[in-house]
């Protein structure tokens, strides 16, 4: 029996053939820590050694993107925590406005086969380039962090054979959304959801970055495309082409279930209030003339320059609603800057939109776009828990840029497809 | 032997309900942030809780401690419960609650009220619950995890060992 990607990868490391359901111990290729759990995976690190530490300073690395810049003295004192431990140990730091620590991670840090963790539960974006990429507590990290090396239950797989072409108005969103419709938020508990079939050369890797963001909503560890082509030319352009190295699970490795995606078939979907795994088309939700009060463009899940260019296309021209005040965070820095010179975000102003700073933006709901009370919010980003906004009296729903630049500009929510 | 009384959740309790975002700014004093435990899941919990007049046991329903990987909502559970009783847990949760030396069993709760007197036998794997008269066998603590509980969490685990070992 062949192995699936992340028994590959997991048996590279340990030079031995693993396999699904062991007990391992394996070498890190990068922790990271942000601002929100930072902090305590320091406590935990000065418990265990008496004093900051890191295994390796340039495999640990340190991001300000939940509550940067400061809205308040504690979370500055969060983020000079950061800063601090840092100088203290050498260990990567990235500042306010650099960017969220996923994007971060896919632009400067994380090769194919690598095995990464993060004291976030979004960690596993980083699968979209063959990686072994997952999230833990604060105190697993401060482990790795010490040990340079954690361990893992090697997860069952299920797999999702793509195929067909998206269709006009359906993206990568709507895959990821049709998945946690399917099998549930709890469908992937302890797994990995891999990728696989014909269908992946539609996905760039700004569309994998999506998908695999989204993995821990349907409760897996991890999501993980094989390396090909695309993640070739994305290493090359982040300069880093030397980086790449191709990588596919066996064509007789041994999954838990297999399922098959068609994308002709995929439709625009929507998760509606209070879970993601409360998936809708878009079509249905839009009978019930839901009138929109933010809409909010961004967040690991969809703050890349692929998303801004999708959502761009569609408000050139047009003006948001007046009633829908239409927030967009890049992702990072680069993802800025390249969209400032492909004028998207003279199309966001034109627009009426307001464009922040590089990070989470709302989404973490301490700032920069809390609901008011029984407001409703269409957002990009992958959880629309109670409260998640920073309010619990009110309501996220969670779509692809496409349909929330749609609902931005009609001011309800609306089929991306009478608008693109 | 665990004992206390039951404090009933439901289904999709996540670390957002468990420790919302706006409290962010208390992680770093958790005996302020405590106060805000499960404060849009059930606002009497905290209050109640906090008299300490009482042990209780958090239970909840399927897929318990979904979300975030922030380790604070399971720090702030074992403040105020010496066990968390579910059918089914969301993965980060669960290996947190472990580390940190609090018990996370798998149990079929809808046969729990709130309220409910339970005694858990972490040794012999059952919950009996008091009030109702009968015994609820809890599914097995892998054994990995069963290491790390039984040095009382992964800090004291790795103090000792220096390493991880299994
Ligand atoms: S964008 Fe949202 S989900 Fe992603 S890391 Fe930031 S807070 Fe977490």
């Amino acid at each position: 029996m062949g192995l699936t990607l992340c028994e590959r990868i997991l048996s590279d490391k340990l030079n031995r053939e693993v396999k699904a359901g062991e007990i391992v111990v394996s070498p890190v290729d990068m922790t990271i820590v942000q601002d929100g759990t930072g902090p305590l995976t320091f406590d935990v690190i000065k418990e265990i050694m008496g004093k900051e530490y890191v295994f390796d300073p340039k495999k640990a690395l340190l991001v300000i993107d939940h509550t940067g810049p400061s809205p308040r003295v504690e979370l500055s004192n969060f983020q000079l925590a950061l800063r601090n431990f840092s100088k203290n140990t050498g260990a990567l730091l990235r500042d306010v406005g650099e960017g969220i620590s996923h994007i971060l991670l896919a632009e400067d840090y994380v090769k194919p086969g690598d095995v990464v963790v993060g004291a976030d539960s979004h960690t596993s974006t980083s699968g979209g380039l063959g990686a072994f990429a997952t999230g833990m507590g604060s105190t697993d990290i401060a482990i790795a962090m010490i040990l340079g090396k954690i361990w893992f239950r090697v997860p069952e797989t299920l797999k999702f054979n793509l195929k067909g072409k998206f269709q006009k108005g359906v993206y990568s969103k709507d895959i990821i959304l049709h998945i946690i419709g399917t099998i549930g938020e709890e469908g992937g508990n302890y797994k990995a959801m891999e990728y696989g079939g014909e269908g992946l050369k539609e996905l760039s890797m700004d569309a994998r970055f999506t998908v695999t963001s989204m993995a821990q909503e349907a409760g897996a560890k991890l999501g993980i495309f094989p390396s090909d082509e695309n993640t070739k030319k994305h290493l090359e352009e982040n300069g880093r082409g030397k980086d790449w190295k191709p990588l596919k699970a066996d064509d007789d490795a041994n999954y838990e279930k297999v399922y098959e995606i068609n994308l002709d078939e995929l439709e625009p979907l929507i998760s509606i209030p209070h879970n993601p795994g409360n998936v809708k088309k878009v079509k249905e939700v839009e009978k019930e003339n839901i009138k929109v009060n933010q809409v909010f463009i961004g967040t690991c899940t969809n703050g890349r320059l692929e998303d801004l260019r999708i959502a761009a296309k569609i408000l050139k021209g047009n003006r948001v609603h007046k009633d829908t005040r239409t927030l967009i965070y890049p992702a990072s820095r680069k993802i800025y800057h390249q969209a400032l010179k492909e004028g998207l975000i003279d199309t966001f102003i034109e627009a009426g939109a307001v464009v922040g700073i590089p990070g989470c933006g709302a989404c973490p709901g301490i700032h920069q776009g809390i609901l008011g009370d029984n407001e409703v919010c269409v957002a990009t980003q992958n959880r629309n828990f109670k409260g998640r906004l920073g309010n619990p009296n009110s309501y996220i729903y969670l779509s692809s840029p496409a349909t929330a630049a749609s609902c931005a500009i009609a001011g309800k929510i609306v089929d991306p497809r009478e608008y693109v | 032997m665990i004992r206390g009384k039951a404090w009933k959740f439901g289904d999709d309790i996540s670390t957002d309900l468990i420790t919302a975002g706006r409290y962010y700014h208390l992680r770093s004093n958790m005996n302020e942030l405590v106060k805000h435990i499960f404060e849009d899941a059930d606002i009497n919990f905290a209050k109640e809780v906090l008299k300490r007049e009482q042990v209780y046991i958090v239970v909840g329903g399927r897929n318990f401690g979904k979300g975030s990987s922030r380790e604070h909502a399971a720090r702030l559970i074992k403040m105020v419960s010496p066990a968390v009783l579910a059918k089914s847990f969301a993965r980060i949760f669960y290996r947190n609650c472990f580390n940190l030396g609090l018990p996370a069993l798998i149990v079929d709760t809808d046969k729990i009220e709130h309220g409910d007197e339970l005694e858990i036998d972490l040794a012999k794997g059952r919950v009996r619950n008091l009030t109702k008269n009968y015994e609820l066998n809890f599914s097995p603590i892998p054994e990995s995890l069963q290491k790390i509980l039984q040095e009382g969490g992964i800090i004291e685990y790795i103090k000792k060992y220096r390493d991880i070992k299994f």
